[in-house]
């Protein structure tokens, strides 16, 4: 089973932390891969905070593709930071030849353009990158957009730590948050683009489980947003479905669970806001999840929270100690890195709630 | 020399034959009096015994004549036995029994003699092909990382939609202190949760009032006590007054179809309905008989028929479609809009059609409903039933209803609006008994819903089958008094216990869905999760875009 976990830190942390979080909970074979998504960065990328950062893993062919696209546009390079790497035989890893992380200035054309037409620019140019990429077998672009930066590879995750040197609290990664999983997969099929967590436009999440309504949700997204696309994990729904609801319909995030997990009827109709809910229930019944499934995301103002779905079958711990909060699908993860904490003040997140943090670490539970 | 009259029918051309055991046979006459058709009578046989006795004188010849009464087959075009076994089963000594004829000349003769095409209930009787739902599993089985739920504790949610759905970005909440409003003014149309096996619509006068009554009994009951929000749809044949006055009504689906009987009926109630009713069906067409109004033949337009719709005494022979409807989009103008204007837009009007070549273009079409008042498509399959039909569109005209649903569905998910109007299947649901499995399958592939029909007629007793067993349902002379108008007959049937029996069924069907939806791991309704199946048949998975198994 995938084992997922996101930090939420007043102060900057090193994906260190994420490594060790998500370490402590492995069992037996369940080494696939490692991906992390850290937002709000500090490190070298604390000065870029408005700029877009292109994170993509890519060939020499794709990288010079890469490039003369994002010039073609517009688009200068301001920044760009190649991790170290350190090969080793030994290594259980199946790496890319070049590991990018550019800053960019958007194109000068765009120099009053609004938010959302910055976001447009960022997301059709991305899908047409990942488009040609995937085409030519060029590599992979996972995110494109300010202060976030994206990594994704196949391994035994303590190897992948080691070949990127993420073990030592080196001062060039560091966030406010992190989000990160490691992979078990089933199928042996391994597709980097499967691996959690998932970004769009300042929206994350990572769930683990299995979402049994995945062809619903698919079907469904498909036709929403073309920026809904992929699908290759079946937990790739639960970000578009936050996209959607939170980004598109606008709607407060207690709705997410709404549509996720909706009530029955039988406890709709007990409520003053039975039309509202049944509304919903109806109008996105396509987006229903019907579990195994913990969901962590992130939203673009930095709120972090969880929900799990209705059938209480996939759990989460919520932790907090001092300046950092920690979502992690397994306990043992949580006393790794905050053995300290009052653990009578854990939160397992119940199946008729959801758990938010917000910037100062507050931590609320939200009725459904 | 007349010795054999060859043209006339003979009792190796009827469809059944009586086999009839003198000896076993005490002369009650219950079988007589027990059949409806007149199939059989009671006759005199003419016994003659001759033996030779030898005495003194040699022997002499002893000759013993007898008229010794039996039950004897009538021979008519007619008054024909149907199979339908009651006279088996009332039989104490089993001394008399039905057995199908073989060389299925019946309807040849038939037509030879009266000029008429063959007319009957029941459902087709060809079986040229494997029922396709039962070539389906359901074999996606959550077992490691997405355990199985516990279908006897775990709470389901068995819920579906009837009136149009909108797309959320046209709900256009309001926010309110992190609240979400419906807008005053927004009139987002009437949709409605209810139970997705719904009892179709079948009318007074092709059943007996005693028998439309019991589904109406059962059906308030697994409302109000088993609280399971089953719906019934009335049929074209009216209502009674005193149900549509009554607070039952929110449990009945109104039908109106070409012939627009019992509407008077219904118009002059309104002003006194305490509650709407659950919806309104236009019936355009059924799968039973695509392209053919409905039939009632005089012999059931019985009184209180003719007061309930409205008619004279006549045999009552719906036009094949509705007069002045041209096209779908007048349809929907014309009456989709007048019914929810008549209902104050409170109650979701939908559409009945049979299954056919063309029915993903009436749905897409419906689709692009700009008003949002189609509040749901009822597809009927070829295996539907009915109370009477020419055997020649039964057996032959059509469309299988699996794949006509599988295509509705993925032309809506190509459009984005799957769910939008809500698509309820039926023709042949549950025509094995295994109702739940059916449903089941039919929800995987898109279905929001399914009707019954027959099958809740062999619930209530039924004799006939699909192998030419009974069908008479036509004649007026049901022999267990479900589709008959015969007061004697009418009183075969115990009303309770009909209603009882398909309560239990239904409530049994409640289980046996939970059984399906629990190894999936499923708690509401997966309507389009074709993953959760698998097909033994590759042309079939092929054409449903499933997954072939072997």
């Amino acid at each position: 089973m995938c084992r997922i976990g996101s930090i939420k830190s007043k102060r900057y942390i090193h994906p260190s932390m994420v490594l060790r979080l998500m370490r402590s909970q492995q069992k037996g074979h369940d080494n696939s891969g490692f991906a992390f998504i850290m937002q709000d960065l500090g490190g070298i990328f604390e000065n870029y905070k408005e700029l877009p950062i292109l994170s993509m893993a890519v060939t020499d062919e794709g990288m010079k593709y890469a490039e003369d696209m994002l010039h073609k546009i517009g688009f200068v390079r301001v920044f760009q930071y190649n991790p170290e790497v350190y090969p080793d035989s030994s290594l259980k890893i199946e790496t890319m030849p070049n590991y990018v992380f550019e800053v960019f200035q958007y194109p000068k054309n765009y120099k009053n353009a609004s938010k959302e037409e910055k976001e447009n620019l960022l997301l059709d140019t991305r899908l047409k990158l990942r488009s040609h990429l995937e085409q030519n077998e060029e590599g992979f672009v996972y995110s494109f957009y300010p202060d976030v930066i994206s990594l994704k590879e196949i391994g035994d995750p303590n190897d992948i730590g080691t070949y990127f040197n993420l073990w030592s609290e080196e001062v060039n990664l560091r966030a406010k948050i992190i989000t990160a999983q490691c992979r078990q997969n089933t199928n042996y099929d391994i597709v980097r683009y499967a691996a959690h967590p998932f970004f769009l436009q300042g929206y994350t999440t990572l769930t683990n489980g299995e979402n049994t309504f995945y062809e619903k949700n698919k079907l469904m997204q498909q036709k929403l947003h073309r920026g809904y696309i992929g699908f290759e994990s079946d937990s790739q729904c639960f970000l578009y479905t936050l996209h959607y609801v939170h980004k598109i319909l606008k709607w407060p995030l207690k709705y997410y669970k709404h549509v996720l997990t909706p009530l029955p009827f039988e406890e709709t109709e007990k409520r003053a806001d039975k039309n509202v809910l049944q509304r919903i229930k109806s109008s996105l019944q396509n987006l229903e999840i019907n579990g195994p499934n913990t969901t962590i995301g992130v939203l673009p103002d930095g709120t972090m929270f969880n929900v799990i779905d209705s059938k209480k079958l996939r759990p989460t711990v919520v932790c907090k100690d001092g300046d950092i909060v920690v979502m992690t699908s397994e306990v043992t993860g949580a006393n790794e890195i905050l053995p300290n904490r009052d653990i009578s003040k854990d939160i397992y997140t119940n199946e008729r709630e959801l758990v938010v943090v917000d910037n100062d670490l507050n931590i609320q539970r939200i009725a459904q | 020399m007349t010795t054999v009259n060859i043209n006339s029918i003979s009792k190796d051309d009827l469809p059944w034959i009586i086999e009839y055991a003198s000896e076993k046979c005490q002369l009650c006459g219950r079988c007589v009096a027990a059949c409806s058709f007149g199939a059989i009578k009671v006759d005199v046989q003419k016994r003659k015994k001759v033996q030779a006795i030898s005495n003194e004188e040699g022997f002499q010849i002893d000759e013993d004549q007898k008229a010794i009464p039996v039950i004897r087959q009538v021979i008519d075009a007619n008054n024909f036995c149907r199979g339908c076994g009651i006279c088996t089963k009332v039989c104490p000594n089993n001394a008399i029994n039905v057995t199908r004829n073989k060389t299925e000349i019946f309807g040849t003769r038939y037509r030879a003699k009266t000029a008429q095409s063959v007319k009957r209930g029941g459902r087709s009787n060809l079986h040229t092909e494997g029922r396709t739902l039962d070539k389906i599993k359901v074999g996606r089985i959550s077992q490691m990382t997405d355990p199985s739920l516990d279908a006897l504790r775990h709470t389901f949610d068995l819920r579906t939609n009837l009136g149009r759905v909108v797309s959320a970005d046209n709900l256009d909440f309001d926010i309110v202190d992190g609240e979400l409003q419906e807008k005053k003014n927004k009139n987002l149309p009437v949709n409605t949760s209810i139970y997705p096996i719904m009892f179709s619509d079948m009318s007074i006068g092709a059943l007996s009032p005693r028998m439309w009554e019991a589904i109406a009994i059962a059906t308030a009951y697994l409302n109000e006590v088993k609280h399971i929000p089953i719906r019934m749809s009335t049929g074209e044949g009216g209502i009674p007054d005193k149900l549509l006055r009554s607070k039952y009504l929110k449990y009945m689906i109104l039908q109106i179809a070409s012939g627009h009987f019992g509407w008077n009926r219904i118009i002059n109630s309104m002003p006194y309905m305490q509650e709407n009713p659950a919806g309104i069906l236009i019936k355009i067409g059924q799968g039973a008989k695509p392209g053919d109004g409905g039939l009632l033949m005089a012999e059931k337009n019985v009184k209180l028929i003719q007061e309930i719709r409205g008619v004279p005494k006549a045999d009552l022979l719906s036009p094949p479609n509705h007069q002045g409807l041209y096209s779908i989009e007048e349809s929907v103008q014309k009456m989709f809009l007048s019914m929810n204007c008549a209902f104050r837009f409170k109650v979701p009007v939908a559409i009945k059609v049979a299954a056919s070549s063309t029915s993903v273009s009436v749905y897409n079409n419906l689709l692009r409903d700009p008003y949002n008042i189609v509040g749901g498509f009822f597809i009927d399959g070829l295996q539907g039933g009915t109370g009477a039909a020419h055997e020649i569109s039964l057996n032959h005209t059509g469309h299988p209803i699996v794949s006509k649903l599988r295509d509705c569905y993925l032309a809506a998910v190509h459009q984005g609006k799957q769910g939008q109007i809500p698509i309820f299947a039926g023709g042949g649901i549950g025509m094995n008994g295994n109702l739940a499995a059916d449903t089941f399958k039919m929800i995987c592939l898109g279905a929001s819903g399914v009707f019954i029909g027959k099958l809740i007629l062999q619930i209530a007793g039924c004799v006939g089958n699909d192998f030419g067993k009974c069908n008479g349902c036509n004649t007026g002379k049901c022999p267990v008094g479900i589709t008959t108008q015969n007061p004697k007959l009418m009183q075969r049937l115990d009303v309770d216990r009909v209603a009882e029996n398909i309560v239990n069924y239904i409530c049994a069907a409640d289980i046996e869905l939970k059984k399906l939806l629990a190894p999936v791991g499923n708690s509401t309704l997966p309507i389009g999760r074709s993953d959760a199946l698998v097909c033994v048949d590759k042309n079939v998975a092929e054409r449903l875009n499933i997954q072939y198994a072997c």
